[in-house]
């Protein structure tokens, strides 16, 4: 144990913010009032906000405190599996935070933002240059509401052929928000089994897709970190019965500068710039989840859209078919400020790498611990790889408790129980920005998690012992749900 | 996990293959889940109920089940309007899992179709699916 | 490259016990007819030194404050954000860490996002707050979903003055459905016709904005005895948070869900993302709410911790019957707001809310008198309209020159007021900004 990260900690408790200050405390620095009071009516004055009181002391020890409580990519190897959580750069934080950008009012003369104009106009760009793809949208929030843009690119689509298909197919190896997004857009999920190779056959695509099905929502490399060898074959299919393809791009970190997405036919397909970007998650968010689609359904594109008119930059809404809106102005352009930083700061060469490492960290770990964990698709894996508890559930330890026992060695567990068709999953994703060392030491921390399975499974079941909490009452916590004070 | 060996299966009720059981006292059929249905759940946390008066049909979703992680619908093993619904699992869904067959119970109907009944599996032939399915 | 650490006898070790000759091996299964035929043709890297020149310049383009002034808020605002608070925001721990599923280490995130769904609960009077949706614009779109479910109707009536582009993201969520919008009419005084509501018996929510676009006060109590008689869900939309800092709460007026946008609470316009999509409740239709949840319990010692909870209504447990499709949210932003409230406290919130509108009134007053009157007659908080002869829109283009940007004009957003122009005026605004304002103007008419 001496030799893992995970040793000792430095953690201070923190009461609430309600709990500490004092009525009187001030931590901000009130502007000088230069203006008369100006009477309000009373029927619309409202009571005093009842906010803490806390003064900046208060306020810097407890959120210093709060974070310390938590692991970030900063701390330690975060191998969640489909998150790719790679480093995020601190050269990107500077640029979103140059005044020019940061203090930008959205709704400002066109000829008064030109810089960040074209920062979008390059990004899509960009986007469209590494996918292959005709046309951009930097509109969706997040990873779902890009999978909900391209939901209702298709439903337009095929409304402007009189077409109203209510089905769309869904792996069975999908993330969630997959058969989320094509709810919300009216269209009922028909699930499609992946074969025994854990890949999409032509076979059950074929038996699935009629003429009420408006297409099939596909990520490549799919959720076991394998790649859909069928897609090209697929795709055919399902657009010579009327379908389009919805490709879910957030495994795009596997195959930058390998893949062309526009070759293999996918007519719309998102990216999560928070994953494959390097933009930080933010314990959540935000992210950013663009949209890149295939001429045919450029013009049905959200508005507004920038163009480039005689080397200037403007916003139009000159586009009549358009679905509309996602976002109250243009999406989270702070955080596509920081994916423009990354591309400019790689370059195609160190991109293309980016991938070959990424990947050839994933094998490196999958051959590494397949002695130890049941493997159960034992072919070369993209970048991510996906074990169970088989081996050590005969002494009834979990998944949930390996991943557990992984924090007391100083790492975040991977993703576990997903996805959904692998019983007790373990995905591990590690990215290519964890060296040889970082891996070797988790390799060693997985393989002693699995020889405490088997020699004192007691101690996972207890886990973890070493960070701030221990296992929470989950059950409590949903039965009698205490959200606020 | 509850080991096969390991689970309740009382002889009075009948079982639905989807996990419900169906006991019949005097006139009304009583309606739960299984200890085995509980046991894959997991700690139960809330229970949606139908309202009384509903009618349903074999095979209709008439509610739900959640544990922390998992939500499962329940379905009708027989035909019914429902006219008691256990309003203790509103502040204790953990009855599920206690007491499944006892203060668990969810729904009392009057059943329409009292030969559905019959239809539904006996003690031997649910443990038997449920070897089957492990 | 700086972010990729393996070297080449490494990649070599590695390669071996993959049991691949080379990385082109390692995507033998990307079949021929997936492949790029080249190199992707993007500009070459940048070092960090360039990277900074470029975008410093290009930073340079835009016009903000110092140098510029702007006079705009519809949606956007511009405050003062203690440095004390970027900094915190800005430490790894809360910029790195993803969501936490993990409870065990990600307390940090989690007792914060509890401690922001508690501030906003009270900010806005009601009795559960999410975590954070994108922005104002689809928690509106997200909060009229949920009506629909709860009521298990088809129409809602929405005020036709709330912001133009919430509208405009409602009808595109609710574009595939059989959902109807119904638009209420507006008065003569810039507020809503509480009049002017479908005479249906089949709503599922009124909604109105307050302050609204124009930047005036609804009457809520009046919408909330409206939206009960028709057995509707009262919805109450925003987007300066700050208002509520002065004005009594849509909670505390009957409001069923109360949405916006917060980034007036401490976030960077940032040309308009990332922002704050604010989501509040009555706890009754909690398992019906989009969004995550942060609950309190205990742990294994019995110490109090915290959890993501009730997480059967999202998407990763529930698929396609979930409540919302949402998962990356704006969770940073939200750490920021509360970031922002805790710094403030009550007291200073409402000094600070007091300063929007008395700043404002002072330029109401002063643009009065120089012929530039406001034609709405409602209580505003920090924007209101005005309308300005015709001509005006050559005048406000001159003041680009003097780097003033002097409010936004309606037109675009109600083609039926031309000549009208939307002020905002935040703390940010000294006197001698706003005379000055008033002066350049006044020499230019």
């Amino acid at each position: 144990m001496s030799d893992f990260p995970g040793r000792t900690g430095l953690i201070l408790d923190e009461p609430l913010l309600w709990e500490k200050g004092s009525s009187g405390r001030c931590g901000f620095s009130i502007p000088r009032r230069d203006v008369d009071p100006f009477p309000i009516d009373a029927s619309i004055e409202g009571e005093v906000p009842d906010l803490p009181e806390l003064s900046e002391v208060d306020l810097v020890r407890h959120y210093t405190r709060l974070s310390t409580w938590n692991f970030g990519v900063d701390t330690g190897m975060y191998p969640l599996g489909s998150c790719t959580m790679k480093y995020n750069p601190k050269t990107n934080e500077r640029q979103a935070a140059l005044q020019g950008f940061a203090a930008a009012h959205p709704l400002l003369p066109q000829e008064l933002s030109q810089g960040l104009l074209r920062v979008m106009v390059e990004l899509e760009r960009f986007l469209a240059e590494i996918t292959g793809m005709d046309a951009v949208s930097l509109q969706p929030s997040a990873g779902a509401q890009g999978e909900l843009t391209g939901m209702l690119l298709i439903h337009a689509y095929h409304r402007s052929r009189n077409r109203k298909p209510s089905k769309l197919l869904v792996p069975d190896t999908a993330h969630g928000t997959n058969p989320a997004s094509a709810a919300l857009c009216g269209y009922r999920p028909i699930p499609v089994a992946s074969n025994d190779k854990g890949i999409l056959s032509v076979e059950s695509v074929a038996e699935a897709m009629d003429d009420e099905t408006a297409g099939i929502m596909i990520t490549n490399p799919n959720t076991l970190g394998l790649f859909e060898e069928n897609l090209k074959e697929i795709v055919n299919l399902v657009h010579a019965r009327g379908g389009l393809v919805y490709g879910d791009g957030a495994n795009m970190n596997a195959v930058l500068g390998v893949m062309d997405v526009a070759c293999t036919g996918i007519d719309v397909l998102h990216l999560n710039l928070h994953k494959t970007f390097s933009t930080p998650h933010g314990g959540g968010g935000p992210g950013a989840g663009p949209v890149c689609v295939r001429k045919h359904l450029e013009p049905f594109l959200p508005v507004p859209r920038v163009v480039e008119a005689d080397g200037a930059y403007a916003l139009s809404d000159d586009f009549p078919q358009s679905i509309g809106r996602l976002h109250a102005f243009f999406g989270n352009v702070g955080v596509m400020i920081k994916a423009y930083s990354y591309i400019r700061s790689m370059g195609a060469e160190n991109l293309k790498k980016a991938s070959q490492l990424a990947v050839l960290n994933a094998n490196y770990i999958k051959e590494s611990l397949k002695q130890t964990f049941h493997l159960p698709y034992d072919r070369p894996c993209m970048h991510e790889c996906v074990f169970t508890d088989k081996h050590q559930a005969v002494h009834k330890v979990l998944t949930l408790d390996m991943a557990k026992r992984l924090m007391d060695y100083g790492f975040h567990p991977p993703t576990v129980y997903f996805p959904l068709v692998v019983n007790g999953a373990i995905m591990i994703e590690p990215t290519e920005t964890e060296s040889k060392q970082d891996l070797d030491l988790f390799i060693a921390s997985m393989k002693a998690v699995a020889r405490e399975a088997q020699e004192n499974p007691d101690l996972l079941r207890q886990a973890p012992t070493k960070p701030k909490a221990r296992r929470m009452d989950e059950a409590a916590a949903a039965r009698k749900p205490c959200l606020a004070e | 996990m509850k080991e096969i060996d390991e689970l309740i299966l009382p002889d009075d009720v009948r079982y639905a293959s989807d996990h419900e059981w169906a006991k019949p006292e005097n006139d009304l059929t009583t309606i739960g889940i299984s200890d085995y249905a509980q046991a894959q759940l997991g700690d139960i946390v809330f229970v949606e109920l139908p309202q009384v008066g509903a009618n349903f049909l074999k095979g209709e979703q008439f509610g739900t089940v959640e544990s922390v992680k998992a939500v499962a619908e329940l379905y009708m093993p027989v035909a019914g309007e429902v006219l008691f619904v256990n309003k203790e699992l509103e502040e204790s869904p953990e009855l599920l899992n206690k007491a499944p067959y006892s203060e668990g119970w969810i729904i009392r109907v009057k059943a329409s179709e009292p030969a559905e009944l019959n239809a539904l599996m006996n003690k031997e032939a649910y443990l038997d699916m449920l070897k089957g399915l492990s | 490259m700086r972010y990729l650490p393996h070297t080449a006898g490494e990649i070599e070790a590695m390669l071996g016990v993959a049991g691949v000759k080379s990385m082109d091996d390692l995507f033998s299964t990307v079949p021929e007819n997936c492949r790029r035929s080249g190199d992707m043709n993007l500009p070459e890297p940048l070092t960090e030194w360039e990277l900074n020149t470029l975008m410093e310049g290009l930073a340079r383009t835009m016009a903000v404050a110092p140098g510029f002034k702007v006079y705009a808020g519809a949606g956007s605002y511009e405050h003062f954000i203690p440095h004390a608070v970027s900094y915190l925001l800005s430490r790894s721990e809360f910029v790195t860490s993803y969501t936490p599923y993990q409870p065990e280490i990600s307390q940090g995130t989690l007792q914060a996002v509890y401690e922001y769904q508690t501030l906003v609960s009270r900010l806005l009077g009601m009795e559960v707050a999410n975590a954070s949706m994108y922005d104002g614009a689809s928690a509106f779109a997200e909060a009229l979903l949920m009506a629909a479910r709860i009521t298990r109707r088809r129409k809602v009536a929405v005020s036709s003055l709330i912001h133009p582009h919430y509208l405009r993201v409602l009808r595109t969520y609710f574009g595939p459905s059989d959902l109807e919008v119904v638009e209420i009419p507006r008065l003569e005084n810039g507020r809503t016709n509480s009049s002017g509501l479908p005479e249906t018996d089949d709503l599922a929510a009124v909604a109105v904005q307050s302050p609204n676009f124009f930047g005036c006060v609804e009457d809520l109590a009046l919408f909330a005895e409206k939206a009960r008689e028709k057995d509707a869900l009262f919805v109450v939309t925003f987007t300066e948070p700050l208002a509520y800092g002065l004005f009594r709460s849509p909670g505390g007026l009957g409001a069923d869900i109360v949405c916006g946008e917060g980034q007036s609470l401490g976030i960077s316009q940032s040309f308009g993302g990332p922002g704050l999509g604010m989501f509040a409740t009555r706890m009754k239709f909690v398992r019906q709410m989009p969004g995550r949840l942060v609950g309190k319990t205990v742990d294994l010692e019995g110490r109090r911790g915290f959890v993501l909870t009730l997480a059967t209504r999202e998407q990763h447990i529930r698929r396609e019957k979930a409540t919302s499709n949402i998962c990356t949210n704006n969770s940073h932003c939200a750490l920021a707001a509360a970031m922002y409230m805790a710094s403030l406290g009550g007291k200073a919130f409402r000094e600070l809310a007091r300063m929007n509108r008395d700043k404002s009134e002072y330029l109401k007053g002063a643009l009065a008198k120089a012929g530039l009157r406001a034609p709405f007659d409602s209580p505003t908080f920090n924007e209101f309209v005005i309308l300005a002869p015709s001509g005006f829109e050559r005048i406000r283009k001159m003041l680009f020159e003097s780097k003033i940007v002097a409010g936004l004009p309606v037109v675009p957003f109600f083609p039926d007021l031309p000549h009208h122009y939307l002020f905002c005026v935040t703390e940010t605004k000294t006197r001698e900004d706003i005379d000055r304002l008033v002066s350049e103007i006044e020499a230019l008419l």
